[in-house]
C-alpha cells in the first residue's frame, strides 16, 4: 500500500533557488498535498506552501506538477506510477516568495481596477426578483475559487511581463462578462473590457479554460460572449452615433464648466 | 529589530464572513479601519460552507418568520443559548442576507424569482438561502467584492483606495496590546508577523474586533483547516477577557472516512435535507432507533412518513435523518460501536436511490466532485461512507449580545471565536447567518466605543517588547523540539480522549498530557528563516492551541451531564439545575485556566412564552416552571 516516492521540489526564494530531491513515502488515497505535509514534518519543516480547504474549495494550493498547473490538494498521487520523478514548481507567472508560494498580488490589483456591481439606484434590498436561468451564466462564473492558475496559463502574460499592466487575465475579464450578464448591473463594461482590461490581447486559444480546477467553461462561455458583444456594438451604427454625442457633449461640458 | 506601525480606528482580526461583514460596518460608519488575516484574501475558512444561511424570510413556506426560526436554534441549542442573541439572529437574519443580494450575491431562485431555501436539521421550514453547495463561497466573495467597492469609493473621494479599509493578508496576529496589566485595562492595538517576510508588526488601535473563526486543528478528524488554531480564542483570554460554553464541540456527523488522507472533511447535510438516508451494514435506517424523548412528537416514527415529508410538509413529521447534528452524530458513534459499521469504520450515507443522477449532481455539485476526485465514489451510483468529524466549537469570547463587546473594553467579537448564541449544539446554517448578523454588530459596536473614548489607549513600550521576544524564540531555538510532532500529539490526545463522549478519567489524562505538551511547546523549535517559514508559524500557533484544549477539557470534567456537543459517559442525562449554569473561563497573570460557574439570565417573558408548557417542562426546572405558570396566568 504505501510506497517511497521520489520527488523534486523548487527551494528557494527572493528570485533564487533550485529544484531538491527528495524520498518520501506515500500512502493509500494520498494526494500531492499530502506528501508535501508529510515533508515538512519529517525533512523540510519551513517548506513553504500555501493551502487552507484541502478540498479544492478554496484556489490556494495552485502549483505546477510535472509543469501542469494544478491544485496540490486536487491531485491524486494514483495518478502517477510509484517510480515516477514527480516535479513540483511555483506558478510561473508570479514572482516566487519562497518555494511554492508566489507573490499573486497582480490579482488583487485587477480585481480593484474592474467597477463593482452597479445595481439601479430603485431596487431596495428584498425587492430583487431574478429567474434561475437567469441567473444561471453568472452563476457559473462566480463558482471561480480563484486559484489564478488560469491566469498563470495565459500566454498574453505568462512570459510576457510587459503585458500584465494592460491585460486583466482571463480571471478578470470573465468578471466583467459575470457583471455584464446579471440581470441588474447597469454599468456600460462592452468599451472598458476591450480598451481598459485588454480583452483584445485574448485570442481564444483556450489554454485558462483547460486549467479550471472548477472547470467553468471561460472562453466558449465568458470571454467569447463578451467580445461578441464588444463587436456588435462597435459595429452597430446607431451605438457608434450614440457614443460619439454623448463623448463628445460631456467633454466639452468639462471645458466648459 | 524595528516593528512596522499602522494606525487605525479599528483593527478586524479576521477576514471570513464575520471579520469582514465587521469591517465593512466600521467602514460605513467612517472609521478608519484595518483588517488582518492569516491567509489571503478570499480564502478564509467560511469559503468551505457548502449548505446556506438560515433566514427566516419566508420564501419557501410562508409560515415562517423569525419566532419560528428562534425556537428552533432554542431548541437546537437545548435551552442553553444566550437568548437575546438567539432573537437578535432569527429577527436580522434576512436583512442580512438581502443586502448581501443587493451587493451583487447570486442565491438559488424560486420560481417566483426569490431566493430559494433549502431543509436542514432542526429547522422547521425550508429556510437556507444557498447557491448549490457552495454558499460559504459566495458569502465570502460577495463581502470581498463589497470592500473592493469601498476601496474604490475611496479612491474617487480621497485618491487613495486604501484610505479607509485596506487588507493585511498573510499577517498573524500574536499578541493583543493594552494599556496596563489590569483585566479591565482598554485595548491600545494588536502584534503579529508578515507570514511572507517574517517582519514584525504593530497596529495602534483603541478598538479590535476578534473574527478568527474556531480550534478544530486541536483534533485529528475534523473538517477545519490549518487556520484554526483557536487564536482569537486565546488572544481573548490572554487579554483578561472570558470564554463560555467551552466544553460544547460539534461533531458533524458526516464527515468523509476512507481514503484516510481525506478523513474528516465535510459532506454537506444538504444531503440529507435533500433526501439522502443513513443505513449501517445491516442496510436499516438505523436514525429511527435514536429519536430523543424531547424530540418525539416531531419526527417520523417510520420510513413512509418520513420520506412523504420531502413533498408533503404540511401532513407529516420529518425523517429522523434531519435531527440536531449532536443527536446524529451519537447515533452513528453507537452503530459504528456496535459493529454495525461500513468497511472503513463510519455508516453509509445515501442519495443515488433516492434523486435521479443529474438532480443529484445539479443539486449537490461540490459533493458530487469531492467524492469523484478524492474517494474513487461516484455518489450518483453508490452510497458514501460517512462518520462524525470535529466541526465547530459553539464555545468562545463572552459577549454583550447587541454590541459585541466583551469584558475588556475596546475588545469586540463575532462569528465562530464568540460564544453564546447557539448554546450547547448550532443548527447548520446558522452560523452564516450568525456571521452577518453579529458582525455587523461588532462593527457597529466598535463605531461607537470609539466615539465614547476620550483619548486613544496608548501601548507600554514593555508590552510591545514582550511581544516580540515571545514571537521570534522559536527562531532562535535551534534544536528545539519538532513542532509538528507536538502538534499531532495534541490532536490525538483531544480526538481520543475529549472526543464526542467524554468520561472523567480521560479527560484528566488529556490534561496531564496538555500539561506536558506545554512545557515541549515552550521548547519548540524552527530551523530556517524568517520568509515564509511554516514551522515558525506552528511553533507560534501551539500556545493558542494548548490553552484553548485546556478550556475544553477542564469545562468538560466539570459539567456533569449531556447536552448538545458535550455528552458524559457517566451523566448521560440532562439536568435542568445544570441548564442554568454557563461555565465561564479565564486565565489568572500567569496563565493559569480558572474555570467559574455563571448563573444564566433567565428568558424574557415574551420569549418564553413561544415555547409551550409541555415542552418547557423537559429542560426547566420545577421553580422556573412554576414561573412559567405564573406568567401564563397573569398575561
Ligand atoms: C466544511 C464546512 C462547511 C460548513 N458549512 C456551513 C454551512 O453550510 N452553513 C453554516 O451556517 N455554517 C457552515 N459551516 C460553519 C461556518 O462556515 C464557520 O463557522 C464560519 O465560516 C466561521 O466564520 P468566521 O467569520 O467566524 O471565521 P472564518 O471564516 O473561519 O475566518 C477566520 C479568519 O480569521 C483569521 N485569523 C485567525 N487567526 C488569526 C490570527 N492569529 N491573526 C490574523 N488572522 C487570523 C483567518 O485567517 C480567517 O481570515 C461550515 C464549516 C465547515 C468547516
Ligand atoms: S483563451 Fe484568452 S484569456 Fe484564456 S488563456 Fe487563452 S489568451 Fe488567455
Ligand atoms: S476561473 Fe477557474 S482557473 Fe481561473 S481562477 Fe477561477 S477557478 Fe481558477
Ligand atoms: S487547499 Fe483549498 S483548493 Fe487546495
Amino acid at each position: 500500500m504505501s510506497y517511497k516516492a521520489n520527488f523534486r521540489i523548487w527551494r528557494g526564494e527572493g528570485g533564487e533557488g533550485k529544484l531538491e530531491d527528495f524520498v518520501v513515502e506515500v500512502n493509500e488515497g494520498e494526494v500531492v498535498l499530502d506528501v508535501i505535509h508529510r515533508l515538512q514534518a519529517t525533512q523540510t519543516p519551513d517548506l513553504a506552501v500555501r493551502w487552507n480547504c484541502k478540498a479544492g474549495k478554496c484556489g490556494s494550493c495552485s502549483m505546477e506538477i510535472n509543469g501542469r498547473p494544478k491544485l496540490g490538494c486536487m491531485t491524486r498521487m494514483s495518478t502517477f506510477t510509484e517510480d515516477e520523478t514527480i516535479t513540483v514548481t511555483p506558478m510561473r507567472a508570479f514572482p516566487v516568495i519562497k518555494d511554492l508560494v508566489t507573490d499573486v498580488s497582480f490579482n488583487y490589483q485587477k480585481a480593484r481596477e474592474i467597477p463593482s456591481f452597479t445595481p439601479p439606484d430603485n431596487v431596495q434590498p428584498g425587492e430583487y426578483r431574478m429567474q434561475q436561468i437567469d441567473v444561471e451564466r453568472s452563476q457559473e462564473f462566480r463558482k471561480c475559487i480563484e486559484c489564478f492558475m488560469c491566469n498563470n496559463v495565459c500566454h498574453v502574460i505568462r512570459d510576457h511581463e510587459e503585458n500584465k499592466a494592460a491585460f486583466a487575465g482571463p480571471r478578470f475579464l470573465m468578471r466583467i462578462a459575470e457583471l455584464d450578464m446579471h440581470p441588474y448591473d447597469v454599468a456600460d463594461r462592452k468599451d472598458s473590457a476591450q480598451e481598459e482590461h485588454g480583452l483584445g490581447y485574448c485570442n481564444i486559444p483556450k489554454c485558462c479554460t483547460e486549467v479550471c480546477p472548477e472547470h467553468i467553461k471561460i472562453t466558449d462561455n465568458a470571454l467569447i460572449p463578451m467580445k461578441e458583444r464588444v463587436v456588435d456594438r462597435k459595429y452597430d451604427p446607431l451605438v457608434w452615433l450614440g457614443n460619439k454625442i454623448f463623448k463628445r457633449s460631456s467633454s466639452t461640458g468639462s471645458k466648459t464648466g | 529589530m524595528e516593528i512596522e506601525r499602522h494606525e487605525y480606528d479599528v483593527v478586524v482580526i479576521g477576514a471570513g464572513g464575520a471579520g469582514l461583514r465587521a469591517a465593512i460596518e466600521a467602514r460605513q460608519q467612517g472609521k478608519r479601519t484595518a483588517i488582518v488575516c492569516k491567509s489571503l484574501f478570499g480564502k478564509a475558512h467560511t469559503v468551505m460552507a457548502e449548505g446556506g444561511a438560515a433566514a427566516a424570510m419566508g420564501n419557501v413556506n410562508s409560515a415562517d418568520n423569525w419566532m419560528v426560526h428562534f425556537r428552533d436554534t432554542i431548541r437546537g441549542g437545548k435551552f442553553l443559548n444566550n437568548w437575546r442573541m438567539a432573537e437578535l439572529h432569527a429577527k436580522e437574519a434576512p436583512d442580512r442576507v438581502w443586502e448581501l443580494e443587493a451587493w451583487g450575491a447570486l442565491f438559488d431562485r424560486t420560481k417566483d424569482g426569490k431566493i430559494s431555501q433549502r431543509n436542514f436539521g432542526g429547522h422547521e421550514y425550508p429556510r437556507l438561502a444557498h447557491v448549490g453547495d457552495r454558499t460559504g463561497l459566495e458569502l465570502i466573495r460577495t463581502l470581498q467584492q463589497r470592500v473592493v467597492a469601498l476601496q474604490q469609493e475611496d479612491e474617487k473621494l480621497h485618491g487613495d483606495a486604501e484610505a479607509y479599509i485596506r487588507v493585511f493578508a498573510e499577517c498573524t496576529i500574536t499578541e493583543l496590546l493594552k494599556e496596563g496589566s489590569a483585566e479591565d485595562s482598554p485595548i491600545s492595538g494588536a502584534f503579529g508577523y508578515w507570514r511572507e517576510t517574517g517582519r514584525l508588526v504593530c497596529f495602534d488601535a483603541p478598538a479590535v474586533v476578534l473574527a478568527t473563526g474556531g480550534i478544530g486543528k486541536s483534533y485529528t478528524v475534523t473538517s477545519n483547516s490549518w487556520e484554526y488554531t483557536g487564536d482569537g480564542h486565546a488572544l481573548a483570554l490572554l487579554a483578561g477577557a472570558k470564554l463560555i460554553n467551552m466544553e460544547f464541540i460539534q461533531f458533524h456527523p458526516t464527515g468523509m472516512v476512507w481514503p484516510p488522507s481525506v478523513r474528516g472533511i465535510l459532506v454537506t447535510e444538504s444531503v440529507r435535507g435533500d433526501g439522502g438516508v443513513l443505513r449501517n451494514s445491516e442496510g436499516k435506517r438505523f436514525m429511527f432507533d435514536y429519536i430523543p424523548e424531547v424530540f418525539k412528537d416531531k419526527y417520523a416514527t417510520t420510513e413512509e412518513e418520513g420520506d412523504r415529508w420531502y413533498n408533503d410538509q404540511a401532513n407529516n413529521r420529518r425523517p429522523p435523518e434531519l435531527l440536531p447534528r449532536d443527536e446524529v452524530a451519537r447515533a452513528i458513534n453507537s452503530e459504528v460501536k456496535a459493529g454495525r459499521d461500513s468497511p472503513h469504520g463510519g455508516v453509509f450515507l445515501d442519495v443515488s436511490t433516492r434523486l435521479p443522477a443529474a438532480e443529484i449532481v445539479k443539486r449537490l455539485p461540490s459533493m458530487h466532485h469531492q467524492f469523484k476526485e478524492l474517494a474513487d465514489v461516484d455518489i450518483t451510483a453508490e452510497p458514501m461512507e460517512v462518520g462524525p468529524t470535529c466541526h465547530y466549537v459553539m464555545g468562545g469570547v463572552e459577549v454583550d449580545a447587541d454590541t459585541g463587546a466583551s469584558s475588556v473594553p475596546g475588545l469586540f467579537a463575532a462569528g465562530e471565536v464568540s460564544g453564546g448564541m447557539h448554546g450547547s449544539n448550532r443548527l447548520g446554517g446558522n452560523s452564516l447567518s450568525d456571521l452577518l448578523v453579529f458582525g455587523r454588530r461588532a462593527g457597529a459596536g466598535a463605531a461607537e466605543y470609539i466615539d465614547g473614548l476620550a483619548a486613544r489607549p496608548v501601548t507600554a513600550e514593555e508590552t510591545l517588547k514582550n511581544a516580540e521576544i515571545e514571537a521570534m524564540a522559536p527562531l532562535a531555538r535551534t534544536g528545539g523540539e519538532n513542532p509538528y510532532e507536538v502538534h499531532h500529539e495534541l490532536q490525538r490526545t483531544m480526538n481520543e480522549l475529549v472526543g464526542i463522549i467524554r468520561k472523567p478519567e480521560e479527560v484528566k489524562e488529556a490534561l496531564e498530557v496538555v500539561e506536558k505538551l506545554k512545557e515541549r511547546a515552550a521548547n519548540a523549535g524552527a530551523p530556517g528563516g524568517r520568509i515564509y517559514n511554516p514551522g515558525w508559524h506552528l511553533a507560534i500557533d501551539l500556545r493558542n492551541m494548548l490553552l484553548v484544549s485546556e478550556c475544553v477539557a477542564r469545562a468538560a470534567l466539570i459539567r456533569e451531564e449531556s447536552r448538545g456537543g458535550h455528552t458524559r459517559d457517566d451523566f448521560p442525562g440532562m439536568s435542568a439545575e445544570w441548564r442554568r449554569k454557563l461555565l465561564r473561563c479565564g486565565v489568572t497573570p500567569d496563565g493559569e485556566v480558572v474555570v467559574e460557574e455563571k448563573q444564566q439570565p433567565p428568558m424574557r417573558d415574551d420569549l418564553i412564552k413561544l415555547f409551550d408548557r409541555a415542552e418547557l417542562s423537559k429542560y426547566v426546572t420545577a421553580d422556573e416552571l412554576a414561573d412559567f405558570d405564573a406568567l401564563v396566568k397573569e398575561s
